[in-house]
């Protein structure tokens, strides 16, 4: 069962919303829809589920309507029409009282500019939504600690927030989001008032913190690289509308538009592009107690100098070059055993980014070999291959024929 | 009303408001004499104990207290100052009548601020309300103080009473307004903070806004208590004593000697409660962290 559950959701401010809705409804640009309607159009027709656990990022520029978006997530804005339903609750027919349950119970959230109260030491503000759910003292205290302790402020509880840096501040916000227990989590731009520097540090704490306790988050940023760096799913937004929902991947190599496609024209693809989506096909793989006839024969075929080899379970061994082939056929072997080595090639894992990919493509005499957890061989890349793959993905050009694509963060919306 | 009124404004109605303004304070002072009379025995009942306190006690032990307030709120040089301003009031022939008038001022500005405040939140809760109060706050701060007076007198006949009310109606509109504006420039991420970990709006009022807007209300007590001052004096005119009596008197007597004490009582109450009630603010863990967190932006 999903998370959290966005049907059809519209927010008109202004008047005559209805009239604004039935407008938007046929898919013309809102600038188009409303003219000459005394209304604004923040969202339309957003639909999307968010899976317990993922990381959901919607990512766009101001103004596109992603943090009317989220507010209407936890209902701080009464949607015009459509529906969020949380963990199968719908929310936007829920009377103030149980809307307030719903929000100590199942959704906290994290803002833009931190939003601690001034005048609360760092622990009281910590334990914010343990007071406002009344919570004995004592026991208020101990849980706003644990959260402190996760994000490494213990020692900064008594201090004011006015003490703390931007970075820290930030983590008392998550702390105080964290300390509230909910499984949602929502973080309206969180990181975006942070040095590139800390942003990333914390980028870092929360990835590691949702490894440790896998909250549902759905994260609103504006900055590419942070959506990327950290969704498993990224929706992004333009003038009101969801214009694509996927992977940093899919994103990335299949843009569902040319908007889409000049927003991530920009982005550090090296980052996002793994080595399992830029791998070839390797040509000669050999077990290895193939004899080195076959071996000869095999690089005679595929006019290629190497051969990769495997070993039992389909483990990769090395490679065997074709001097070594025929040193072997002089010396009358039966075997390829003793000749494979590990020098002339280096090995990565499927995930590994393009951008670590580079020192190894440069040092390895041979293409990389791609092995998968249990060190099978699934692939390799040329240099060549590595080249084109960057030069391919520019967004005027196809990709989809150049590089050949594995998702590896998910599977597809 | 020209005597060289154009032909062109003659179609004009004639209004009125003054005859009609005449008539329905006719009708209160009839209606409502019982509300009055007991509005007269409450401001009564807290005037003249206070005063009999302020003025019944040696000078020396005013001074002394007010200096003591003074060290603990600024440190010693304002107690310092203080105590030299008030001990020249006392050194002066008036003391008696600047007490009777702080006395007034500190009454007329309590009930002023129990109802400033509490207006100012509803007002900064409820779009409504604002727009109902704000032309009548608009109306209460430019009409000539003196105006006051009159139905005052009608209401309380002349004395204390009359003069503190005057003082009270006087006084209170920067207090509803300064307490709105201070509720309605809390942050609003923080204000949606509270909100969203489901905190009912009595809790954001009370535990976020309110210490969050307290700098700005207190600004609202002190302009209070200035104006309160400032009308106090002139509350002088229907007989409601102290400084007021003694500056009226030397106006109509044309005694500059006597009207410069007076005044010179005046500036030095003034000063002495704008500080005090200036730093009063500074008191208050929250205003002290935004001060902080101020500095550091």
């Amino acid at each position: 069962m999903s998370a959290l559950i966005v049907q059809s959701l519209y927010k008109i401010f202004g008047s005559r919303a209805d009239e604004a809705v039935r407008r938007l409804a046929d898919g013309k640009p809102r600038a188009e829809a409303l003219a000459g309607l005394p209304a604004t159009a923040a969202v339309i027709d957003a639909n999307f589920e968010v899976r317990p656990g993922e990381i959901f990022v919607v990512m766009g520029l101001s103004g596109s309507g992603k943090s009317t978006l989220i507010r209407m997530l936890n209902g701080l804005l009464q949607p015009t029409r459509g529906s969020v339903r949380v963990d199968g609750v719908e929310l936007t027919t829920l009377k103030p009282a149980a809307l307030r349950k719903l929000r100590r119970e199942k959704v906290s959230m994290v803002f833009q500019h931190f939003a601690l109260m001034p005048h609360r030491t760092v622990l009281e503000n910590a334990g914010y939504a343990l007071e406002v759910a009344g919570l004995p003292k004592a026991e208020r205290r101990e849980r706003a600690m644990d959260a402190l302790r996760m994000v490494g402020l213990t020692e900064w509880a008594d201090n004011l927030p006015h003490d703390l840096s931007g970075g820290m501040r930030q983590r008392v916000g998550l702390a105080r989001a964290l300390a509230a227990g909910t499984e949602i989590l929502l973080m309206d731009e969180a990181f975006s008032a942070l040095d590139p520097l800390i942003r990333r540090e914390i980028q870092d704490q929360l990835l590691e913190l949702q490894a440790e306790l896998g909250k549902t988050i759905i994260f609103i940023t504006h900055d590419l690289n942070e959506a990327m760096r950290l969704g498993d799913r990224i929706a992004v937004m333009r003038d009101g509308r969801i214009v694509q929902i996927g992977t940093a991947e899919e994103i990335l190599t299949d843009p569902a538009n040319d908007y889409v496609a000049q927003f991530v024209a920009d982005v550090d693809r090296t980052r996002i592009l793994t080595a399992a989506s830029v791998m070839e096909k390797p040509q000669q793989v050999l077990d290895v107690n193939a004899g080195p006839r076959v071996a000869a024969k095999a690089l005679r075929e595929s006019q290629t100098s190497v051969v990769y080899v495997t070993g039992p379970m389909k483990r990769f061994l090395g490679t065997v070059t074709e001097d070594e082939v025929l040193r072997a056929l002089r010396e009358g072997r039966p075997h390829l055993d003793g000749y494979v080595s590990t020098e002339r090639v280096r090995t990565v894992t499927a995930d590994t980014s393009v951008a670590d990919l580079f020192a190894d493509c440069a040092e390895s005499q041979h293409p990389v070999a791609v092995l998968d957890e249990r060190d099978r061989l699934i692939g390799v890349i040329p240099r060549i291959t590595l080249l084109s793959a960057l030069a391919a993905a520019t967004p005027d050009e196809p990709t989809q024929d150049q590089v050949e694509l594995v998702g590896t963060k998910g599977e597809p919306a | 009303m020209s005597l060289t009124q154009s032909p062109l404004d003659s179609w004009l109605p004639r209004v009125p408001l003054g005859a009609w303004t005449e008539s329905a304070v006719d009708w209160a002072t009839g209606a409502l004499g019982p509300f009055f009379d007991g509005v007269a025995a409450v401001v009564e009942a807290l005037v003249r104990p206070l005063n009999d306190l302020l003025t019944g006690v040696p000078a020396v032990v005013v001074v002394l207290v007010l200096a003591g307030l003074g060290w603990w709120l600024r440190g010693w040089k304002f107690a310092l100052g203080t105590a030299v301003g008030l001990g020249l009031v006392a050194g002066m022939p008036y003391w008696e009548e600047t007490m009777s008038t702080l006395a007034q001022v500190l009454v007329a500005s309590t009930l002023a601020l129990l109802m400033a405040i509490p207006l100012g939140v509803l007002v900064a809760e409820n779009k409504r309300a604002s727009a109902v109060a704000r032309p009548v706050l608009d109306l209460m701060q430019t009409m000539p103080a003196f105006v006051y007076l009159i139905p005052a007198i009608f209401f309380f006949g002349i004395g204390t009473v009359p003069g503190v009310l005057a003082t009270l109606v006087f006084s209170m509109p920067p207090g509803v307004r300064l307490t709105e504006l201070g509720l309605r420039q809390v942050d609003k991420e923080i204000v949606q903070a509270a909100e969203s970990f489901g905190a009912p709006p009595w809790m954001v009022l009370l535990r976020t806004k309110l210490p969050l807007a307290l700098p700005t209300i207190m600004t609202g007590v002190n302009q209070v208590i200035m104006l309160a001052l400032s009308m106090v004096v002139i509350a002088g005119m229907v007989g409601a004593g102290g400084l007021g009596d003694v500056i009226m008197f030397a106006l109509s007597q044309v005694e500059v000697g006597s009207g410069f004490e007076g005044g010179i009582a005046v500036v030095i109450l003034a000063v002495v409660l704008d500080r005090l009630t200036d730093s009063a603010g500074d008191r208050f863990p929250s205003a002290r962290a935004q001060r902080l967190a101020r500095q550091a932006a």
